[in-house]
């Protein structure tokens, strides 16, 4: 399946706290249906830039953006509130935090918060979001149990559920397998190659080999600066930088 | 080695005996209040008026007016304190007024009863023209309370995961729905806790009121707001050092409705509380 158009645009993107700086300038587009997958060792911007998408660097007082970044055609600083922002561009974070509601308010509270309240509308959102997110079978028949109850791995799949609910283009996953034994690994990358057929994914991951197994594109980040981008399959067989054949070989990182 | 052994027994004699000392004194108040106050205890003694200069009859007004000054109290100060935290645990930013804030509220903290006494003398009763009435009362209580009721709050606030409102911000939560659906019913508990300690130090507090509020004797109950009313603590200290020739066992009844009151309030916001736990 070949990528489409820009999804995301981003120019010249800097990212400081304080003295210290997280992102360099860097210039990438996301293309429509992808799997962009981010690779580099901590501390190279990685989190940072994936935080920009959606904005939710805003809540990090210390830090400091410039640049541009669009979704479509609309400049997501000056065209949309933070609010209808993150409801477009979703996000996945590194452990599954449930809110400490049932599994049903958990999937319910994006859509809820954006003022709906119908009855049936929600119950039908809540079995396509569990069913997207391969978890519908296992917790059906306990959705107002507390969502704390569920396992890490089914947690995870959980807030994949809850974050579709709100039926993004543009889903951010942060390292989403950090905590979660290789089986529920497996099934959130296979929820995540589902889900490109019809949103765009991006992919933060400390683990090169998932970043092989489902990246449609790969970025290299090094230190705040992007080394290499380009086909998945390439950047791990004929990279074109020598600190990006160090990293994916496992020289250091 | 035996000698380890005899020094860590000391070691642990000593702190026993440190307990001891906490626990004998809190103990042996109650046993004598209890002891000595349970006799006055009746009906009579609890829903009645005083007679014969308080020499007989009741206290029933003293618990009216202690109850009333909770409940104003508390209605007062749980909301506007509860909303000061909100706003400084999730909306302000750290700089050069917020700090002086909090350093307020530490100092308000442990401003001693008479001052606010005072204050509450001069500004509800004099200035805003209260008089000495029940609002002024437990304006001046509220106030006190204050502090109490913001740093719980805070506490409270404070003991939520970071994390759940990053997701609820996530999710495309406003800041405001995130404090609402997400923040604060996890910390009720702990504000509610802040509250039944207020509860506890408004009802037994006595310099407060001298000046605002308490009655010396009236025999009737308060009809409004702008009434003077009688109220435990004060009534207690009235009929212990004022008024010659009262039976013993009145003033110790007084104490014992005075605590007995506390422990029902504290209970009841305990049981709200748990019932708040159970439905997460």
């Amino acid at each position: 399946m070949t990528a489409g158009r820009p999804k995301i645009s981003v120019q010249d993107l800097a990212v400081s706290y304080g003295r210290v700086q997280a992102l360099k300038g860097l210039s990438i587009d996301i293309l429509e249906n992808e799997i962009l997958t981010i690779i580099g060792p901590s501390n190279s911007g990685k989190t940072s830039f994936l935080r920009c998408l959606n904005r939710m660097i805003d809540l990090d007082l210390q830090a400091r953006v410039n640049g541009s970044i669009r979704l479509g055609e609309t400049d997501i600083r000056r065209g949309l509130t933070p609010e209808d922002l993150r409801k477009r561009v979703g996000m996945i974070f590194a452990l599954p935090i449930p809110l400490p509601l049932s599994i049903r308010d958990n999937i319910t509270y994006g859509p809820r918060m954006s003022g709906l309240r119908d009855k049936a509308g929600l119950e039908r959102i809540v079995e396509e979001s569990l069913r997207a997110a391969y978890v519908w079978d296992e917790i059906k028949d306990r959705l107002e149990q507390p969502a704390l109850k569920l396992s890490g791995g089914q947690q995870q799949r959980l807030c994949i559920a809850r974050t579709l609910a709100l039926d993004p283009e543009v889903i951010l996953f942060d390292e989403p397998t950090s905590g979660l034994d290789p089986i529920s690994t497996a099934k959130v990358e296979e929820a995540m190659r589902e889900l490109r057929k019809t949103r765009t994914i991006v992919l933060v991951t400390n683990n090169t080999k998932q970043a092989a197994r489902v990246g449609i594109r790969t970025a290299f980040f090094l230190m705040g600066e992007m080394v290499e981008l380009g086909p998945t399959e390439d950047i791990f067989t004929a990279p074109r930088d020598q600190r990006t054949e160090d990293y994916v070989v496992g020289r250091f990182g | 080695m035996r000698n380890e052994g005899l020094k860590e027994k000391m070691g642990f004699g000593v702190l026993f005996l440190a307990t001891l000392v906490v626990v004998v004194p809190v103990l042996s108040i109650v046993v004598l209040i209890l002891v000595k106050g349970w006799g006055a205890l009746s009906w009579k003694f609890l829903f009645t008026m005083p007679l014969d200069g308080m020499r007989a009859g009741g206290i029933f007004p003293a618990i009216v007016g202690t109850f009333y000054l909770v409940l104003v109290s508390i209605a007062f100060s749980l909301p506007i304190g509860v909303m000061a935290a909100i706003y400084l645990s999730e909306y302000a930013r750290d700089n050069a007024l917020t700090r002086t804030i909090n350093l307020a509220i530490i100092n308000l903290a442990g401003v001693s009863s008479v001052v606010y006494g005072l204050f509450g003398l001069s500004l509800f009763v004099v200035f805003l023209k209260f008089g000495v009435s029940i609002v002024a009362g437990a304006l001046t209580l509220g106030i006190m309370t204050l502090p109490v009721i913001i740093t719980s709050t805070r506490e409270a606030l404070r003991a939520v995961p970071q994390s759940y409102r990053e997701v609820s911000r996530s999710l495309g939560a406003s800041r405001w729905q995130t404090v609402r659906h997400t923040v604060l019913p996890r910390a009720l508990p702990g504000i509610l806790t802040g509250a039944i300690l207020s509860v506890g130090r408004v009802a037994g507090e006595t310099a407060p009121i001298l000046f605002t509020v308490a009655a010396f004797y009236l025999p009737k109950l308060p009809t409004s707001l702008s009434d003077q009313a009688m109220a435990l603590p004060y009534h207690l200290y009235v009929i212990t050092t004022q008024i010659p020739g009262i039976p013993e066992g009145y003033r110790y009844g007084t104490a014992l409705v005075l605590i007995g009151l506390v422990l029902v309030m504290n209970i009841a916001a305990s049981v709200l509380r748990s019932k708040y736990r159970k439905k997460r």
